[in-house]
């Protein structure tokens, strides 16, 4: 079984998407009940790749999977190749634990079609899994892509008031993005064909990465795959979609969103645009280090303005996810593997906020600050688990948060990018404020709306949401080790394939600018 | 003297090289004649002795796969090229009567001299598609044209009808006329119309470009193929003829006619002006980037779904021209399979519009969309499937047809014309887009009411569908086979 452990694990919610659309449509809580099994299912199917201890001691690809899916005579071949090493390993585990959370959040926040709801859900969830364990990058374009259809119907469907515009737009700004980049994989492919690879390698990225493609092309390509990237990051400028998408979005929506959606963009940077594109990264470090800290203090800044909540969780991703960016940008171990850490550490507090912030709007339809205050008297359960979420966003030591950005700015600072950390760090100090100010507004205080007076706290089924949250921010907090050593050794192995050709590159560069010294002076 | 003539003539004809055509053209008569002898109004007869013909055609081009066959003193070749573009048409015309007879039914005309126009149409197309010789070429065009011309007036008590036949009728025969010109002109410099051998004599006489005779045949031959292929700046009886003409003749049109001048086109372009490439490349590039900016944008500002898909139409023979601007092997069996992948999801997409429309009125305005999804369940996913499909997102026919002729563009060094075709269904996404908040964002504007789904067309769109996944899925088999079927 471990043979197609990752082909059962990407392909069975495909199984439960056809298993719900045969349900009667009327049988509301059937059709959740199945969903949620089979994503409990998905997610003890996944369990396994967290427990070997094959990642600690190899940066290499495991459970691999190989199989000749299109070819065309002498021109083409698609390969299904999949695999999971020490970077994706984590997003993998971290999409299949969030999807039965998200479906549990949807109990009672979604009436309205819950079979199409659910039959999305499990649709994207293949999707995610798909891109995150793709080896070939067409493959990886496929599951890219699938991943938008069924978070456009999620936003447009269920979303809120402005659910068709933040809908298409959500989906035009990811689509164009992609669209350029498979521009840039067909060039590639093409590229490698001459340099010699063989056509039966396809689209796979551990050749790719192996050519040495000129500098002035890595440009342009580079530029290609991080528009898009970036895109979904979302990276400021293109973040714009961002804030409509999440605050329309119904929860469960905004906590895919936030969670795993979102990681695509950073785990593209880390896993192919990087390794491709060496020589380019290199130069354009500056340039994306100098967006990633305009984004942190951006983002926090608009967070602190906002009156919605769910529109503060929004941008704060802004401002989270250019922290991920330093980090990777950083290249180095610290930097890296912080960034990587931080992106489950966001994949879990912002989800755990957005599902907090869904309790509330389910009990009162509003999510406007001023609405609310004085409801940690009224709910005192809530009240805990709401605060040490904040904890973790802003990053206090001993949650989640604060041992992803302290290796990130440890990382960052040490790279050349030390002047950009010092801005950076600003960031971390915003994120305080935006955070415990709304935190203050929402919970402390007296009760000024007597409509807020009569509040339930918790549910036994909304404990069980939150409690696996709360148990990885302390885990991740007080014991991270678990969580990177698996993933060190093939960051270890990126930075090194990734600086040997830095370095070649620039020894090139210097030769040939002292061979042109050397001809001026003749 | 005589003698010696007729057997030349006996020798050279080669029955096997028009068989299909002449089996479909027989079983177009035969339904004429059968017509004869049973009451009006009864058409189910005809459409299932149609689709016989269409299967046994179909029949006879497979089985002549691999085995090409020259005749008529080598102006008729049934090889692979003109057997893939036959499936098509064979495609397009069986989904086409399919969606038909009921539609007949309810707008009235429930008339079954109807069918055997749909075969004969395709036969012409075939004739297009095998044609090594100038003449047959148009003669094929002109049994098809003739064939479309009454179809788009079907209707002919409705004026729209009617404005789309007679519009179809004067534009596509001032375009024949550019073409028949064209075609003369040539023969007047070469002395042949013979595509092999005016391509022989173009290329032993050097550029002959600098002839005027050539160059205003080439154009002219050219704006008479873009014509009918709706291409910018010749689309523009597109919108109306479509939107006019009864739905399913809609669809056929903008499949298997458009697929028919796509293979005539470029044969004649490959077989004849081999050696002037960089020149009608040079042409056809500004033509692709105008024909899908012009048919995207336009497209964006339609309400009726009928003239949207009219103009996204445009943007796909666009799409089609960049697989023939590449000029190589990936870019020419990329149009061929982008033709079948377009006959699948386009047909499909009319089908749906076949049954929201109501008697009279078409009810294809976007608004009449609204909760179309929540009212028809199962149409509402189909359209979702098609309109993916048209915008390219994989795992449709639509994305790895587009992926093809990108690819070609690409390998041929046109990385620019690649991106300004990726950025053009970027924009296309947007109207594609629209139909489905329509559909599924929008609540219902009428009651639920359960209406039963005629089984023919159902059929029709669960082809469709099938055609869609399986191009998009597992595409490499036909690929294969389109790559057999190029020059």
């Amino acid at each position: 079984m471990t043979d197609h452990l990752l082909s059962l694990m990407t392909f069975f919610p495909l199984v439960g998407m056809l298993v719900v659309l045969f349900l009667p449509r009327e049988a509301d809580r059937l059709i959740k009940s199945v969903t949620l099994i089979f994503t409990i299912i998905i997610f003890l199917i996944s369990l396994p790749l967290g427990f070997d201890d094959a990642f600690i001691g190899s940066s290499a690809m495991h459970y691999t999977e190989f199989a000749n899916w299109i070819s065309i005579g002498k021109y083409f071949q698609m390969n299904y190749h999949v695999g999971i090493d020490g970077i994706s390993l984590w997003l993998v585990l971290l999409t299949t634990f969030i999807m039965p959370i998200t479906v549990l959040s949807t109990w009672h926040a979604v009436e309205r079609n819950t079979k199409g709801f659910m039959a999305l859900l499990l649709l994207l969830e293949t999707g995610m899994l798909g891109a995150f364990i793709s080896l070939d990058l067409f493959l990886f374009y496929v599951f890219w892509e699938l991943m938008l259809v069924p978070m456009y119907f999620l936003i447009g469907i269920w979303g809120g008031k402005n659910r068709v515009y933040a809908a298409i737009k959500f989906f035009l700004f990811t689509a164009v993005g992609s669209l350029l980049m498979l521009v840039a994989i067909i060039y590639v492919y093409y590229f490698s064909i001459k340099a010699g690879v063989p056509f039966e390698n396809g689209f796979s990225v551990a050749h790719f990465s192996q050519l040495d493609i000129p500098a002035h092309l890595q440009t342009w390509l580079f530029a290609a795959f991080a528009f898009s990237f970036a895109i979904k990051v979302p990276m400021f400028p293109v973040h714009t979609w961002l804030p409509d998408a999440h605050t329309e979005a119904p929860t469960a929506g905004s906590v895919i969103l936030a969670a795993i959606l979102l990681k695509m963009g950073t785990y593209g940077f880390i896993r192919f645009a990087i390794p491709l594109f060496p020589v380019a990264t290199m130069k354009f470090t500056p340039f994306l280090a100098l967006l990633a800290v305009v984004g942190i203090i951006y983002g926090a800044l608009v967070a602190m303005m906002q009156d919605d909540v769910k529109k503060l969780v929004a941008y704060s991703s802004v401002s989270h996810l250019g922290f991920v960016m330093l980090g990777i940008f950083a290249m180095n171990l610290q930097g890296i593997s912080g960034g990587m850490l931080q992106m489950i550490n966001h994949g879990i507090s912002t989800g755990a906020l957005f599902l907090i912030v869904g309790f509330i709007y389910e009990r009162r339809h509003t999510r406007l600050i001023a609405d609310f205050g004085g409801l940690s008297k009224v709910m005192p359960v809530f009240a805990t688990i709401f605060m040490i979420v904040t904890f973790s966003s802003i990053g206090l030591p001993g949650t989640n948060g604060f041992v992803g950005e302290f290796l990130i700015l440890v990382g960052a600072f040490e790279s050349e990018l030390r002047v950009f950390t010092v801005f950076a760090t600003t960031g971390v100090i915003l994120a305080a404020v935006y955070m415990l100010w709304m935190f203050q507004r929402v919970m402390m205080g007296k009760v000024t709306n007597p409509k807020n007076e009569k509040l339930k706290d918790l549910s036994a089924r909304e404990l069980v949401v939150m409690l696996p949250l709360v148990l990885f921010i302390f885990w991740i907090g007080f014991y991270p080790n678990t969580f990177l050593e698996k993933m060190n050794p093939s960051i270890d192995n990126l930075i090194n394939q990734v600086k040997e050709k830095q370095h070649v590159a620039m020894m090139v560069e210097n030769l040939d600018q002292s061979v042109t010294k050397v001809t001026v002076n003749e | 003297m005589d003698n010696n003539l007729v057997q030349i003539a006996l020798q050279n004809v080669n029955m096997a090289a028009i068989l299909p055509s002449i089996i479909l053209t027989c079983f177009g008569m035969g339904l004429l004649l059968i017509n004869v002898f049973l009451p009006r109004g009864t058409t189910r007869h005809a459409v299932w002795i149609s689709l016989i013909g269409l299967v046994v055609t179909g029949f006879f081009v497979i089985t002549g796969w691999g085995n090409p066959q020259y005749g008529f003193n080598d102006a008729v070749a049934m090889d692979n090229y003109a057997a893939f573009f036959s499936i098509t048409f064979l495609f397009a015309a069986g989904l086409t009567i399919l969606m038909s007879d009921d539609y007949l039914t309810r707008e009235g005309y429930p008339v079954s001299e109807y069918y055997p126009m749909v075969l004969f149409a395709t036969a012409g197309a075939m004739w297009m598609a095998s044609g090594t010789d100038m003449m047959t070429i148009f003669l094929g065009l002109e049994v098809m044209s003739i064939c479309l011309y009454v179809l788009a007036g079907f209707f002919r008590g409705q004026v729209k009808s009617n404005e789309a036949g007679l519009k179809y009728f004067l534009l596509g025969a001032f375009s024949t006329g550019f073409l028949l010109y064209g075609m003369a002109l040539i023969y007047g410099v070469t002395g042949s119309t013979k595509l092999t051998e005016i391509g022989i004599y173009l290329n032993a006489h050097g550029s002959l470009l600098d002839n005027p005779m050539t160059l205003a045949g080439i154009v002219l031959l050219s704006i008479g193929f873009l014509f009918k292929i709706a291409a910018a700046p010749f689309h523009m009886w597109t919108p109306d003829v479509y939107e006019g003409a009864p739905t399913p003749i809609t669809a056929f049109m903008s499949a298997g006619p458009k697929a028919a001048a796509f293979a005539a086109f470029l044969r004649i372009m490959e077989y004849c002006f081999f050696s002037m490439k960089p020149e009608w490349t040079a042409m056809l590039w500004v033509l692709a980037v105008l024909t899908m900016i012009v048919g995207n944008v336009i497209a964006i500002s339609q309400t009726n779904i009928k003239r949207m898909l009219a103009y996204s139409s445009i943007a796909h023979a666009g799409y089609a021209l960049v697989g023939m601007v590449a000029a190589n092997e990936i870019g020419y069996s990329g149009i061929l399979f982008y033709m079948l992948a377009y006959t699948f999801m386009n047909i499909g997409a009319f089908a749906i519009l076949v049954l929201a429309g109501k008697k009279g009125e078409d009810n294809l305005t976007l608004e009449g969309f609204s909760g179309f999804g929540y009212k028809r369940p199962f149409l509402g996913v189909a359209m979702t499937i098609f309109l993916f499909s048209l915008m390219g997102l994989p795992p449709t026919a639509g994305f790895a047809g587009k992926f093809y002729i990108f690819a070609g563009a690409v390998k041929a060094g046109y990385i620019w014309l690649a991106i300004i075709g990726v950025l053009n269904s970027a924009v296309s996404l947007y109207y594609y887009l629209r139909v489905m908040v329509y559909m599924y964002f929008r609540d219902p504007t009428e009651d639920y009411a359960w209406v039963s789904l005629p089984a023919t067309v159902v059929i029709s769109i669960v082809i469709a569908i099938i055609g869609v996944f399986y191009l998009g899925i597992i595409p490499g088999d036909v690929m294969e086979l389109a790559k057999l079927a190029v020059f």
